[in-house]
């Protein structure tokens, strides 16, 4: 059960967001512009990130919803798993191996990115606002990952739940529906 | 010298900030409505956490600013370099900061680090389900802050003087302000 009082019903991080609204809107925002706006790597890459380091952090939650997006968006759940197992042999582009190092790095400290990293990443043909994406996309989940898990939300083990929500965040996003969420109709077992 | 070509040569976050607008709105105003709206929390009490986590997370260029900021809300410099030096049980600060800056520093490692037992002891010092949400939520916040500066390997200034000017006019002015002001 949740440390805090959040609405019964909504699971991991749809509980938080809906217990502080103006909180909750720049982190959505945020969200929507770094992993479904403009950008040179495509949603599929971007949501591989933030699986990727939602697993590093053992947020059980974040890693499900963001796996199972993954998967949808790139149309391979191998992809995913790979990743987790070893970037090298990941079947992923040179340069998305390069960027998911340099998430790794950021995952552990922002201190542990060396010159080095970012180098080989130009190298590959990362950009600097790929760069620059990459790294706030790893700070971003650093920071959902704990309010998650910092805060004991509920963490649905039915994985249907979490193939649900991807069909929703993967083609709709983050931003919150005009009437938000009611816990008593949100999780339902069968989805 | 920071890892990505940045338009002007502003040190920490402002650099950043200035390279992509559009993810800065966004940042800014989380941390304006965390740290700077109306709160049971004092000001200077949340900034001590952002400072707290980013000396933690040996984020210069954060935690000095944060500090700096505390400092001039609190009116109290040696209260900042306790909490920044980890010394929380020493620091002059409530029973009540001092579970929460204890939860805060769980959540610094992971957030699975955070037990039923701190949630308790925070709770028996009085403070409610707002100010855990919160305090958790300044915590992780700034684990991302912290990761984006350094991550991309942005400057920070040695002289103290800097920090100071920069925490008088956040202290001031809130996180929404131009970050061009401040020389």
């Amino acid at each position: 059960m949740a440390y805090i009082d959040v609405e019964d019903g909504l699971p991991g991080i749809t509980g938080l967001l809906e217990y502080r609204l103006d909180s909750a809107k720049p982190i959505r925002e945020l969200t929507q512009i770094l992993l479904r706006g403009a950008s040179s790597l495509n949603e599929g890459e971007r949501e591989l990130i933030a699986a990727l380091v939602s697993h590093k952090n053992e947020c059980v939650f974040c890693s499900s919803a963001h796996t199972a997006a993954a998967n949808l968006l790139t149309g391979d759940s191998g992809i995913s798993a790979a990743i987790k197992e070893d970037i090298d042999s990941a079947p992923i582009s040179a340069k998305m191996k390069a960027l998911l190092k340099i998430a790794s790095k950021v995952q552990e400290s922002g201190l542990s990115v060396t010159e080095d990293d970012v180098e080989k990443a130009r190298k590959k043909g990362a950009t600097d606002k790929e760069i620059h994406d990459t790294v706030l996309i790893t700070g971003l989940f650093c920071l959902y990952n704990r309010y998650v898990d910092g805060l004991n939300t509920w963490t649905p083990e039915n994985p249907k739940y979490y193939k649900s929500l991807a069909r929703r965040i993967g083609p709709k996003g983050y931003l919150r529906p005009p009437n938000g969420y009611e816990g008593k109709k949100y999780y339902k077992e069968e989805d | 010298m920071a890892y990505i070509s940045l338009p002007e040569d502003l040190p920490g976050i402002r650099g950043l900030m200035n390279y992509r607008p559009e993810t800065a709105q966004p940042l800014n105003q989380l941390v304006d409505v965390l740290l700077q709206k109306p709160s049971s929390l004092g000001k200077g009490e949340r900034e001590l956490i952002a400072s707290y986590v980013s000396s933690l997370n040996k984020c210069k260029y954060c935690s000095n600013t944060h500090g700096a900021v505390a400092k001039h809300h609190l009116g109290d410099g040696e209260i900042v370099e306790q909490v920044k030096a980890n010394n929380i049980d020493t620091a002059s600060v409530s029973s009540k900061v001092k579970a929460l800056l204890n939860i805060a520093g769980k959540v610094q490692r992971s957030g699975r680090s955070v037990t039923e037992k701190d949630i308790e002891k925070a709770r028996k010092e009085g403070a409610t389900d707002k100010e855990l949400h919160d305090t958790v939520l300044i915590a992780a916040s700034f684990c991302m802050f912290n990761r984006y500066v350094d991550g991309l390997g942005t400057s920070a200034p040695d002289d103290p003087e800097v920090y100071d000017q920069i925490g008088a006019y956040r202290a001031e002015n809130g996180y929404q302000a131009p970050n061009n002001e401040i020389k």
